[in-house]
């Protein structure tokens, strides 16, 4: 076994133990009569072990790849968002070792699950540097950002166990419409694996040349049937689906497709849920959290945040700014990606000084972490794949 | 406005809501309510104090946090509307026309709408660049109403509070305690690194105060930096000019006075997929080529001093160096980096003159595509004058060749071809493709031989003086943010009455978790009375409240 197979079995290892993890977390929080810890006390141990393991691992497939690669594993959408699943995890380490609640590992686990199969969905072979990010400010600023965003995600988990607390399941409102469209969204990013996953495993490809929004002939790869096609496509795979709409040349089908299928899928999977359960997935979630204490919850999701901010600060901005100094010749120059670290950090800035108010304490302040979250994927997802700019990776 | 008298006598400026000596609340309202706000120790703060003048508005206006957020929150959604389109930095058009054509080309209705609103440029507009100074103003407002009069509170503070004070504190609790209880307190209390003082019956214990000026010392390094970059706008702190740097070319760096560069060579490498590189041969395959390296070697002169300005013989070699990606040239306060190149672009093109008919040549020349000679004298008595050069011709207008820019992508020559058959000489107009005769069919041609041809390295020429100030804010900045964020400042009170009760009262900016950890281990070692959080006993009391409501 060479060093990167070795890295790629660390990353399945981390996922198993990840997934044990999540239920040992469930059934230790689950357990507890109303009012007590006792399970959460004795299980809790046990889950912690195994996450620990897990995250031992996942470091053993980061530094393994690392030594494959001979770079820092931070310079692709694939390592980027693994990354960003070890550190969640990381981040939920700290703050359970501070504060032990193992409802939060309950909550963090799978989404650390959901990123890191959701990063896997992305071409995973080891690829060269393009000289910008041959330095080593990219292992430097990369990690720290990344390392930051994990602690700062852990506060939208204790946010979301917060809400899944407060929200009144029986009672519509818009509270519950959005705690709900939450875990719809989490729900999607099902969908989204389970599609590309299949679609990769029956070896699906079609082929198209286009014209693009420069008026060049370019060339483009489905990996999954095509609802829409490209402007002025031309199909070159024969047997290949017909797109059933053409789009114009602003906007990329071939991405409009993953996402379609995504969402298809995803809500398929969203109803069989609700039709099974014959529930919300917020209200299926609502007896894991009967125990929870709510002001540790905003505690825990306050301190996430203060320890991630300055982290944060030091990584998309600071470091950013020397960086491109360096390689760009201007420490700033409003590229998509570097404003949505701004956003980002703006953000965070207006939740602190929002918390000093009265009022913005406890379920207001657990909307904002989530929004946070939102922000910080939108800038991983979002901005990476459709407002690419210099930092694209796709 | 008047002072205001404490009961216990001391004399409070107008606008203090705790008694700076024994801590009282001093209005009704404070009075009345089962917690009090300790944010800034119940000072006097300007801002909360006067209404009345416009210079008070206009304070008062800046200091809130509302007011602050609310910049902050219109910053954020300004500068995600930015990223909706590609700033005009971005897009391939360089003339205001262009620019705005290529918005509406591209984006169809919602590119012109964008353009119109002037989001093309968002970034530098007047109303963004406002807003900026709205923030600056916002922090330095906020941060002197609340620093001056928390700085006085904190420093002259008492040991000995008053009972009201004391209850009305998140972390309280009272009860009967044995005699030894204050000292052992004191004990555990050192141990835990507090800084103890005694009065009377009573101790404060305080550790991590300096926590409390982070805020204040992160605001003071975000002013450093936005004046920092304020900076820029003057001339001379900031220079940032481009320079097309030929292979072989000696030029004059722009900005720079006194300094040359001299391009020795450019070279673009791929990755290969072998060798040392195979693990890279599946992501080659999937996405073809990809950039290894961008390099300019470039010679840095010199004017020596004594030498006359300009000339050619008095420079004096600087440096010798590799300009790449991450790697720029340093030197007395410059930068020069590799940030373009174009390849192969033409250098000089080589010709012969020939007869038509007999295809006979009467000799070659060979013109440079960027000083050309004007006259060039062949051997057998032949001469060629070059009357017109349009280094990229891009066709005639009223008959006049133009040239499209200064540089040699498609070269056009009016020449005029003397030989001794034809001494009167021939008139002809030549491009790549063809050749056109205005005057008439000639005897005589230049026909094409070769071209010589070379890179052309794209660099950034770049002075930043106000790096140094952007660092020092930067660094500023992050000392008060971790100040601020990873210390806190946790006081205990404690006081035991004639008979024995003992009061005990806590507080802390953030992390009450830990507080109350702390405060445990004293409880603990100096049997102190139970404490409760009293935030904890509100909360409940509001939560019973709510489900009668939804009951009843
Ligand atoms: C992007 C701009 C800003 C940043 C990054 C920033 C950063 C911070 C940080 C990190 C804190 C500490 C928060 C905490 O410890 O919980 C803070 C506190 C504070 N900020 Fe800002 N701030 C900004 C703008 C402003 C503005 C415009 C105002 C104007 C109202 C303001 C007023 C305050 C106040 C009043 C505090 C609390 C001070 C205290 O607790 O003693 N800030 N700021």
């Amino acid at each position: 076994m060479n060093l990167a197979d070795l890295s790629s079995n660390l990353l399945y290892v981390a996922f198993v133990a990840y997934l044990i993890a999540t239920f040992v977390f469930g059934g230790a929080v689950k357990g507890n009569k109303e009012g007590t810890f006792n399970s959460e006390k004795r299980w809790g141990k046990v889950a912690i072990t195994i996450t620990l393991i897990g995250f031992a691992a996942n470091l053993g497939y980061f530094f393994t790849r690392w030594g494959a690669t001979g770079h820092a594993p931070l310079s692709n959408m694939f390592e980027f968002t693994t990354a960003f699943g070890m550190t969640l995890v990381g981040g939920f380490i700290i703050l359970y070792f501070l504060y032990k609640t193992a409802v939060l590992g309950m909550i963090v686990l799978p989404v650390a699950l959901l990123i890191i199969a959701f990063a896997s969905m992305f071409p995973s072979e080891v690829s060269p540097l393009i000289p910008a990010l041959q330095t080593s400010w990219l292992a430097i600023h990369v990690s720290t950002v990344v390392i930051a965003e994990g602690i700062l995600a852990i506060s939208a988990a204790a946010g979301l166990i917060y809400l899944l607390k407060v929200v009144d399941p029986a009672k519509k409102s818009k509270q519950r419409f959005w705690l709900e469209a939450m875990m719809y969204s989490l729900v999607l990013v099902v969908g989204f694996v389970v599609v590309s996953s299949f679609f990769s495993l029956t070896g699906y490809e079609a082929e198209f040349t286009y014209v693009d929004k420069e008026d060049q002939e370019a060339a483009i790869t489905y990996a999954m049937p095509p609802i829409f096609g490209m402007n002025e496509y031309v199909a070159l795979t024969d047997g290949a689906m017909t797109p059933l709409v053409e789009t114009p040349a602003l906007v990329h089908a071939g991405k409009l497709t993953t996402v379609v299928w995504s969402v298809l899928v995803g809500t398929i999977l969203y109803w069989l849920i609700r039709l099974i359960f014959r529930k919300r997935i917020s209200a299926l979630l609502k007896p894991f959290v009967k125990n929870v204490n709510l002001q540790l919850m905003d505690e825990i999701g306050y301190r996430a945040i203060i320890i991630g901010f300055p982290i944060f600060t030091l990584g998309a901005l600071v470091f950013a700014m020397i960086w491109a100094q360096i390689a760009w010749s201007r420490f700033w120059g409003w590229d998509p990606k570097e404003v949505w670290a701004l956003i980002t950090w703006l953000f965070y800035a207006a939740y602190l000084h929002l918390r000093l108010g009265k009022g913005w304490q406890g379920e207001k302040s657990a909307w904002l972490a989530v929004i946070g979250f939102a922000i910080i994927m939108f800038n991983l997802v979002a901005v990476n794949l459709i407002i690419a700019g210099l930092h694209s990776y796709a | 406005m008047e002072n205001l008298q404490c009961q216990c006598g001391h004399t409070n400026p107008p606008g203090t809501k705790l008694c700076e000596s024994c801590g009282r609340s001093l209005t009704e309202k404070d009075q009345n309510s089962k917690l009090v706000d300790m944010r800034y120790e119940g000072t006097a703060r300007r801002s909360q104090t006067y209404n009345k003048s416009i210079i008070d508005k206009i304070w008062n206006f800046f200091s809130s946090v509302k007011v602050g957020v609310s910049i902050i929150v219109v910053l954020l959604v300004a500068a995600a509307i930015g990223t909706i389109l590609p700033q005009q930095a971005f897009v391939p058009a360089s003339t205001e026309a262009t620019i705005q054509a290529y918005y509406a080309d591209t984006y169809g209705s919602i590119g012109r709408v964008y353009h119109a609103l002037g989001f093309h440029d968002l970034y530098s507009s007047y109303w963004f660049i406002a807003l900026v100074g709205m923030l600056a103003i916002s922090l330095v407002i906020a941060s002197l109403d609340r620093f001056v009069p928390l700085y006085k509170s904190l420093k002259n503070q008492r040991v000995l509070r008053h009972p009201s004070f004391m209850d009305k504190q998140r972390i309280y609790g009272s009860g009967p305690a044995a005699e030894d209880t204050l000292e052992k307190a004191e004990t555990k209390l050192k141990e835990l690194k507090y800084n103890v003082r005694t009065d009377k019956n009573g101790l404060l214990a305080e550790k991590g105060r300096f926590s409390r000026w982070g805020p204040y010392v992160n605001h003071i390094g975000l002013i450093i930096f936005l004046f920092g970059v304020m900076l820029r706008m003057i001339p001379g702190f900031y220079i940032d000019e481009s320079l097309w740097l030929r292979e072989g070319e000696t030029r004059a760096i722009p900005e720079v006075p006194g300094y040359y560069l001299e391009n020795k060579g450019f070279a673009l490498e791929n990755y290969t997929g072998e060798g040392g590189e195979e693990v890279f041969g599946e992501a080659l395959d999937r996405v073809g080529t990809v950039a290894k390296n961008y390099q300019t070697d470039v010679v840095l002169y010199q004017n020596s001093e004594d030498a006359l300005p300009g000339a050619a013989d008095s420079q004096e070699v600087v440096a010798e160096y590799p300009i790449r990606v991450n790697q720029p040239l340093k030197f007395d306060g410059y930068a020069i980096y590799q940030m373009d190149f174009r390849l192969d672009e033409l250098k000089a093109m080589t010709f012969a003159l020939t007869n038509k008919e007999t295809e006979e040549s009467l000799g070659e020349l060979t013109i440079d595509l960027i000083n050309p000679v004007d006259n060039y004298e062949l051997e057998g008595g032949s001469t060629v004058e070059l009357l017109g050069y349009y280094p990229d011709f891009s066709g005639f207008e009223n008959g006049e060749p133009q040239t499209a820019t200064p540089l040699p992508n498609n070269p056009g020559f009016l020449v005029e071809l003397t030989t001794p058959e034809t001494p009167e000489g021939e008139t002809s107009f030549i491009t790549i493709q063809n050749t056109v005769e205005p005057l008439g069919e000639n005897d005589f041609k230049l026909t094409f031989l070769s071209a010589d041809t070379r890179d052309v390295s794209g660099l950034t020429v770049r002075k930043d003086s106000t790096l140094p100030i952007l660092g020092l804010g930067g660094l500023i900045f992050m000392i008060g943010v971790a100040q601020g964020m990873y210390f806190n400042h946790r006081r205990f009170w404690i006081q035991q009455k004639a008979d024995g009760t003992v009061l005990l009262a806590g507080h802390t900016n953030k992390n009450w978790f830990g507080l109350k950890k702390d405060l445990d281990r004293v409880v603990e070692y100096a049997s102190l009375p139970a404490y409760t959080d009293q935030q904890d006993e509100i909360d409940k009391v509001e939560k019973a409240e709510k489900e009668g409501e939804t009951l009843s």
